[in-house]
């Protein structure tokens, strides 16, 4: 502004000056907190991935991007790398279309929709380390629910959970089974904000119920889309307790996730600069396909 | 939704009862499995024709439950609490004062969302040990705030900056109140419903938090539920009856909380997740 500024708009200016304090002193404790047990050790991680710590030692040398060479070149690196895939992918893909059928058969209002609805949440607020607990007792070999059917079938009985080609999407079923309340309650949410209006006019129009689905609920749906499969993705990559109570990574490290081979690295093999590495790589698939899954769908939703 | 006729709708509850029966026969065969005493190897899919709560008195014992119960529920109430206080203070001021430093302030807390906490693992783990915190309820308390918070914060601020009227401040400012007062009279009690949302999200979470409990609690004086039931596993992988026992007690209080409070959970959620 060129013009000099009157008295009374100075101090007007300053009052407001004064008014747009930070108040930086309401979010102190916060910063703290978040930089002390999030940003700090985030960065740390990085810079212990490149040296050859083991966990305990006060010697140890920076060894550049040796722990990454040795990252890419094992093989333990890209069994666990597909099992995560497939427990963050898997798990999505389901919750999402289970989810969905469940929200709009709940959209009918059935007498029965309160209950199905708690039922369906329940296992929400249960802890997924007591929810992989609780699927054990159906699939465990010895004395296991599965066992039984097949006992009375004749049949001999399978170690579900110690098949390396079974468990991996045992536990993408029980993580699904788990958390598709949130998907179903979430699109329930979505599918209400619809007007009916536009089902009306489609049904002058004499569309089929597959061309109302198609042009009108999905599209409408889509910030709903967008947010399951994004909550859905990162909580399927992260994937820890529910593993430890079913498999614990086993056999061998046949359904080992990379939260819990981090884990047994750290703790069982004192491989702390490798662990740190592989967290770093975690980290990465985290973000990359999360936000990846989330501007492709927020281009989706401008589009629809 | 489009008008179903009076037959449909029948097949409609008949899906919806169906889907309803199958997903209750995990906890139909945790009951069972709970309430089986110690050799009773009869199918998992049948009652006992006996009532014993062999089990449950065993387990609650043997897995030193009552001690797991009290840290539990210790580090839930102190983290709940001061979620709420750091996360209402600290969400007024960002969603007030738009001063340039608050803009940054506020992009930290989003950015922090997405990074995942268990990346970070072994630094953490090393900070703790170096503050002389393992093995202390504080750091875990400690620990779920922080990993909490920006959440807690985005959704206070969004509740603010859409719900909470500016003129109510206002007045009270020419009262002369100061800006703390301010926050605690006038804003602090509009924000029932999304505390309300925030104290079952983060209790929810904190209660039945495993991954970090178990890398700083290792110490069985100080195990939560969690850890008290992984390690009591551990020990009796032969005795589903009192494993199933332990685990049944540790969720029954989230799953009252959830039946008499279920229309907080829920909407809450859907709440949470139209404004994230």
């Amino acid at each position: 502004m060129d013009q000099p500024l009157s008295s009374t708009a100075q101090a007007k200016k300053a009052k407001k000056r004064r008014k747009e304090s930070s108040l930086w002193w309401m979010y102190l404790p916060s910063v703290l907190l978040v930089l002390l047990f999030i940003v700090y050790p985030f960065l740390d991680g990085i810079r212990i991935s490149l040296t050859n710590w083991n966990g305990f030692s006060q010697v140890y040398d920076y060894v550049g991007f040796e722990q990454y060479k040795r990252m890419f070149a094992d093989p333990d690196t890209w069994l666990v790398v597909k099992n995560t895939l497939l427990y963050g992918i898997g798990s999505t893909v389901l919750q999402n279309i289970i989810g969905l059928g469940y929200a709009l058969l709940l959209n009918h209002h059935l007498k029965v929709r309160t209950l199905t609805r708690t039922i369906i949440y329940l296992p929400v607020i249960i802890s997924p380390l007591v929810m992989g607990y609780i699927w054990y007792f159906f699939f465990a070999y010895q004395g296991g629910a599965l066992n039984d059917i097949y006992n009375w079938l004749g049949l001999d009985p399978v170690n579900a959970l110690g098949n390396p080609d079974v468990n991996p999407y045992i536990i993408v079923f029980v993580n699904t089974f788990q958390f598709v309340g949130v998907a179903m309650i979430i699109y329930l949410a979505g599918l209400q904000s619809i007007s009916k209006e536009y089902y009306e006019a489609a049904n002058i129009d004499g569309a089929s119920s597959w061309s109302k689905f198609k042009n009108i609920t999905l599209p409408l749906l889509a910030p709903a889309i967008t947010i399951n499969v994004v909550i859905n993705i990162i909580g399927g990559l992260k994937l820890f307790d529910v593993i430890v109570s079913l498999t614990n990574g086993g056999p061998g490290n046949a359904s080992q996730s990379m939260s819990t081979f981090m884990y047994s690295l750290y703790f069982a093999r004192q491989d702390a600069g490798y662990a740190a590495t592989q967290g770093v790589l975690m980290a990465v698939i985290i973000l990359v396909l999360s936000l990846a899954a989330l501007f492709y769908l927020k281009r989706k939703e401008v589009e629809a | 939704m489009n008008q179903v006729s009076k037959r449909a709708k029948w097949y409609l509850t008949a899906v919806a009862l169906v889907i309803t029966l199958l997903h209750l026969i995990p906890y139909y065969i945790l009951l069972t499995t709970a309430f089986k005493r110690a050799g009773d190897f009869s199918s998992k899919w049948l009652f006992p024709d006996y009532f014993s709560l062999e089990n449950f008195t065993n387990a609650w014992e043997q897995a030193n439950l009552s001690n797991a119960f009290m840290n539990t529920f210790v580090i839930t109430f102190f983290a709940a609490a001061m979620l709420i206080l750091f996360g209402s203070l600290a969400a007024y001021a960002l969603a007030r004062r738009q001063t340039r430093l608050n803009k940054y302030v506020y992009m930290l807390f989003v950015a922090v969302m997405v990074i995942p906490p268990l990346t970070a693992l072994v630094p953490l783990y090393q900070l703790v040990v170096d503050v002389g915190l393992m093995n202390t309820r504080l750091v875990a308390v400690l620990n779920n705030v922080a990993a909490f918070l920006p959440l807690t914060i985005f959704l206070y601020a969004g509740f603010i900056r859409s719900t909470v009227p500016k003129e109510l401040e206002e007045a009270a400012k020419m009262d002369g109140a100061s800006t703390i007062g301010i926050f605690f009279r006038v804003v602090f009690p509009l924000l029932k419903p999304i505390t309300a949302t925030v104290l079952i999200l983060s209790c929810v979470y904190i209660w039945n938090d495993y991954q970090f409990a178990i890398f700083f609690l290792q110490d069985s004086d100080m195990h939560t539920l969690t850890v008290a039931l992984a390690s009591f596993f551990g020990q009796n992988t032969s005795q589903l009856g009192l494993v199933g026992a332990a685990a049944l007690i540790a969720s029954l209080p989230m799953v009252f909380l959830f039946l008499f409070l279920q229309r907080f959970f829920i909407e809450g959620l859907a709440a949470g997740s139209v404004k994230g």
